[in-house]
């Protein structure tokens, strides 16, 4: 790694930085394919708007995180890096965490614990391990936020069908007119309880796979 | 003592760590290839919860909640560190872990190389921050209770994953659409094993 290296500098968004950001949105897609961060992906996902909380907190910090470790990554002895990530997630954890609490408390409270669970989300070790020990801060900065985007799509996306299926709502508002209750259609309670986020999720992973042949498992 | 015995019921059935929380799912879908390895992890993390478990929750009780310094002097007695507690517990799990392997390293060769690589593993595994989080979120008086309630989730991430692992050497043999196999059948397999146990809901002891 030469830091003096200025010589070849590419445009901030250059075909290559963007693909970055582009890549975990469906090929390289954390949950779906990288299978990473999924514990709070399932439990956020009841309503939309904790989802979107959620997945901005979470490409934030994936963004921040991967940005200081790529600052830091020479410095670090390798035997204590994890350690060394751990704490710099968890400091930024803590700002979001506090920040939630001050602005949003309702949308903090409904999330408990899994603000506290962004640092042990495997999205976070996964790239700072896979991308950012490994690369330049700018590009690192863009996997981190393309990662929490890809991860946020896919959260929007499931929270979006249990919402509408399984209390008529969407971000909160009621979109199916009373007419439709009237004749006799009912919230699908099932689509509220947990484990329909894992089906959903796995219905998800069956149409992304079945559009793009190659990542479908050869064993 | 009734309470406690319903507390431990409660939390390997009811409110299983996997099924109701999805919380070590990383690990839960990655290492459950065989039972063997399966069981391994799942004791590693049992082992790991009833440790770290009750050292978060004496550190929190004692340095972390707002008040908790009374007891060394009184003009610590509004000091509030809960703020930091996320930073404190990820660290005693990350040391905890580091020093459990060197310890099981040192006094145990067998049961170190069967529990081993996964070890390393269990310091990111969200269960074991899920359960300090949860102890802290519930406010758990006893050190009692902290402690079944931490061996009731381990058990519960233990019988989550063995299941999931048997029912994944089974379906090998079975005829699954391409595009849903691996990840995705073990997703919708996971789906209905938490509807199953979904049966457990509402049940008193």
């Amino acid at each position: 790694m030469s830091a003096n290296n200025k010589s070849n500098q590419e445009p901030l968004f250059s075909a290559k930085n963007t693909k970055l950001l582009k890549k975990p949105f469906n090929l390289e897609n954390p949950i779906t394919v990288q299978v990473l961060g999924i514990c709070s992906a399932l439990a956020v996902t009841v309503q939309m708007k904790p989802a979107i909380v959620m997945a901005l907190s979470v490409t934030i910090v994936t963004g921040f995180s991967n940005l200081l470790i790529s600052f830091l990554r020479d410095t670090i002895p390798a035997r204590i890096r994890i350690i060394v990530q751990l704490v710099v997630v968890a400091a930024l954890v803590i700002i979001v965490d506090q920040i939630l609490k001050a602005y949003l408390y309702d949308v903090s409270k409904k999330l408990s614990v899994f603000v506290g669970l962004i640092i042990t989300n495997c999205i976070l070790m996964g790239r700072l391990e896979a991308f950012a020990m490994g690369n330049k801060p700018w590009p690192s900065f863009l996997d981190g936020i393309g990662n929490g985007i890809g991860y946020g799509a896919i959260l929007v996306i499931v929270a979006f069908f249990r919402e509408l299926l399984g209390s008529g709502k969407i971000y909160g508002y009621d979109v199916i007119p009373k007419v439709v209750f009237e004749t006799g259609y009912v919230n699908n309670g099932l689509m509220i309880l947990p484990p329909m986020a894992l089906i959903t999720i796995g219905v998800i992973i069956w149409l992304q796979r079945s559009r793009n042949r190659e990542l479908v498992d050869k064993s | 003592m009734d309470s406690l015995f319903n507390l431990f019921v409660r939390s390997v059935f009811i409110d299983n760590m996997i099924f109701a929380y999805f919380l070590g799912m990383c690990s839960f879908l990655a290492v459950s290839k065989t039972v063997k390895t399966s069981v391994g992890l799942g004791i590693a993390v049992i082992f790991v919860l009833l440790l770290t478990a009750p050292i978060n929750w004496l550190v929190d009780t004692y340095l972390l909640k707002p008040g908790a310094m009374a007891w060394i002097s009184s003009s610590l007695a509004n000091v509030d560190l809960s703020y930091l507690s996320f930073l404190i517990f990820i660290a005693v799990i990350a040391a905890f872990v580091q020093l459990v392997e060197m310890f099981v390293e040192k006094f145990s060769p067998p049961l170190y190389n069967a529990l081993g690589i996964f070890l390393p593993l269990i310091a990111v595994n969200c269960a074991i921050l899920g359960v300090a989080l949860f102890v802290q979120e519930r406010e758990y008086q006893t050190l009692s209770e902290v402690t079944v309630y931490a061996a009731g989730s381990g058990v519960g991430w233990f019988l989550a994953i063995t299941a999931i692992a048997a029912i994944k050497e089974k379906i090998k043999y079975s005829h699954i659409p391409p595009p849903l196999r691996g990840l995705g059948i073990s997703f919708i397999l996971t789906g209905l094993m938490a509807i199953a146990f979904m049966g457990f809901m509402g049940i008193k002891i």
